[in-house]
């Protein structure tokens, strides 16, 4: 049963290839939208709290209350004050994806080493030049890593958007009678692979920015 | 709108007894009237179903994920295929997965219990192996310089200083699964999703019911949350809560 729904997803692919590629393009919107306004959002905050070292609660309140709202819910209450929509499932994603990048932003600046903070300080850097210069490329890595974990979250929670007439992929899981089990796995595989390669981008930038941060000996 | 899902929904509670509210005509976002007379026969059930299915999950997923862990602790060899495994299973998107079982399972309850326990693994195995991996070197080696056999290490040594990152993953997975469980609606009428659904697809979006489901389920999932931080802090009073 299971595998020949696996041989009908490998034949809807190439069948129906330019589908795909259109509601992956359409997910990719809805996620890209989001993942930037809460960029916007979070990071200006996170790095302004962790330079400050204030807001250490606020900073671990906002990651588990974020962790904790169900995307079902969210958007479904966003659809009762927004109308249905790609406004809609923005805001709920924007929402899911603020709390991972708030906190990491956080943490990755709240804990540079301040002896390093000290020697810019005593340097005769301004405090904008130490969070600039100093804690933004100490804190890169670990910055990425919450917006990795953002993006990642964000795609997968996305398809659900597809229930509510958010299109992407999502659409295509959520009209098995249109489509059929091949068609569900087919998308679920381009949903993964969509996240697998985002996340594989940003571990990519991690990963160099550890190194170019890495001591030299 | 929308009238994609599988499961039949239970249709829109309307009030078809005595006189609707005037809040209730001009479908207000709060109508008491409906709250109390529908507490009973929609929003508390589904409470109930809710926490059912994040419990059984939780709890076999535990289960699971206990073995697989010691699975990959002991033999470092498997750590790899069954870590990939997990991260397969969670890479899946929760409505592609419920339906996909389907064929095997049918729209039942258990369906929608193996989509979400399966999900768990991933941040259970996770996390259960990481706390056992831990634990210092040092403290084993002395475990043992007091004579204790390998069994009573694991007891009275290496699962005790695990239990933080432990529990850490039950509180992460806990919360993640009453989350997912929303979207068990897309294939039967249960849990606090149902609700949400049946609102969504009432023709002019019935908002009383939007709200009071959606908002059960957000208060829901944050009180599990708080009442797990409590229980880490009480059972390991050693590790500082995160």
């Amino acid at each position: 049963m299971l595998a020949s729904t696996f041989v009908e997803a490998f034949r809807f692919m190439p069948n129906h290839f330019s589908l795909l590629l259109a509601k992956a393009g359409e997910t990719a919107e809805l996620a890209f939208t989001a993942l930037a306004i809460a960029l916007v959002i979070a990071l200006p905050l996170g790095l302004w709290l962790g330079h400050k070292h204030r807001g250490l609660l606020l900073a671990l309140s906002i990651s588990s209350v974020g962790r904790s709202l169900p995307s079902v819910a969210l958007i479904g209450l966003g659809i009762g004050i927004l109308g249905v929509g790609f406004w809609n499932n923005t805001v709920a994603l924007v929402v899911l994806a603020i709390p991972p990048i708030l906190t990491n932003t956080y943490f990755a600046v709240e804990g540079v080493d301040p002896d390093a903070v000290e020697a810019a300080r005593g340097m005769g850097l301004t405090e904008t030049q130490i969070l600039t210069r100093v804690e933004l490329p100490l804190g890169l890595p670990l910055l990425l890593a919450g917006f990795r974990i953002a993006a990642v979250f964000v795609i997968a929670t996305a398809t659900i958007a597809g229930i509510f007439g958010g299109g992407g992929l999502g659409d295509i899981m959520a009209r098995q009678v249109t489509y059929g089990l091949g068609g569900i796995f087919a998308a679920a595989l381009w949903v993964a692979g969509l996240a697998l390669l985002t996340a594989g981008a940003l571990g990519l930038a991690q990963r160099a920015a550890s190194r170019r941060m890495a001591p030299r000996t | 709108m929308t009238g994609f899902r599988l499961a039949d929904g239970g249709g829109p509670v309307i009030p078809n007894f005595g006189q609707p509210s005037a809040c209730l005509k001009h479908n207000g976002w709060f109508c008491t009237d409906w709250m109390s007379n529908h507490w009973g026969d929609t929003l508390q059930p589904a409470l109930v179903q809710h926490i059912e299915l994040t419990l059984i999950a939780v709890g076999i997923g535990f289960a699971i994920a206990f073995l697989l862990a010691l699975v990959g602790f002991r033999w470092r060899l498997f750590d790899a295929p069954l870590g990939g495994l997990t991260d397969f299973l969670y890479a899946i998107p929760s409505l592609a997965l419920f339906q996909l079982l389907v064929p095997l399972t049918g729209l039942t309850v258990t369906t929608v219990e193996i989509g979400l326990t399966s999900y768990t693994l991933f941040i259970l195995y996770r996390n259960i192996l990481a706390g056992l991996r831990s634990v210092p070197g040092e403290v084993l080696e002395s475990a043992r310089g007091m004579g204790f056999t390998r069994l009573q290490t694991f007891v009275r040594v290496e699962l005790p200083l695990a239990a933080p990152a432990i529990l850490a993953g039950i509180r992460i997975a806990t919360v993640a699964t009453i989350s997912i469980a929303t979207v068990a609606a897309f294939l039967i009428q249960y849990g606090l999703g149902a609700p949400i659904f049946d609102a969504i697809e009432t023709p002019d979006l019935f908002k009383t019911e939007l709200l009071a489901s959606g908002g059960l389920a957000i208060l829901l999932a944050l009180s599990a949350d708080g009442l797990l931080a409590v229980a880490q802090r009480a059972l390991t009073p050693w590790s500082r809560l995160r």
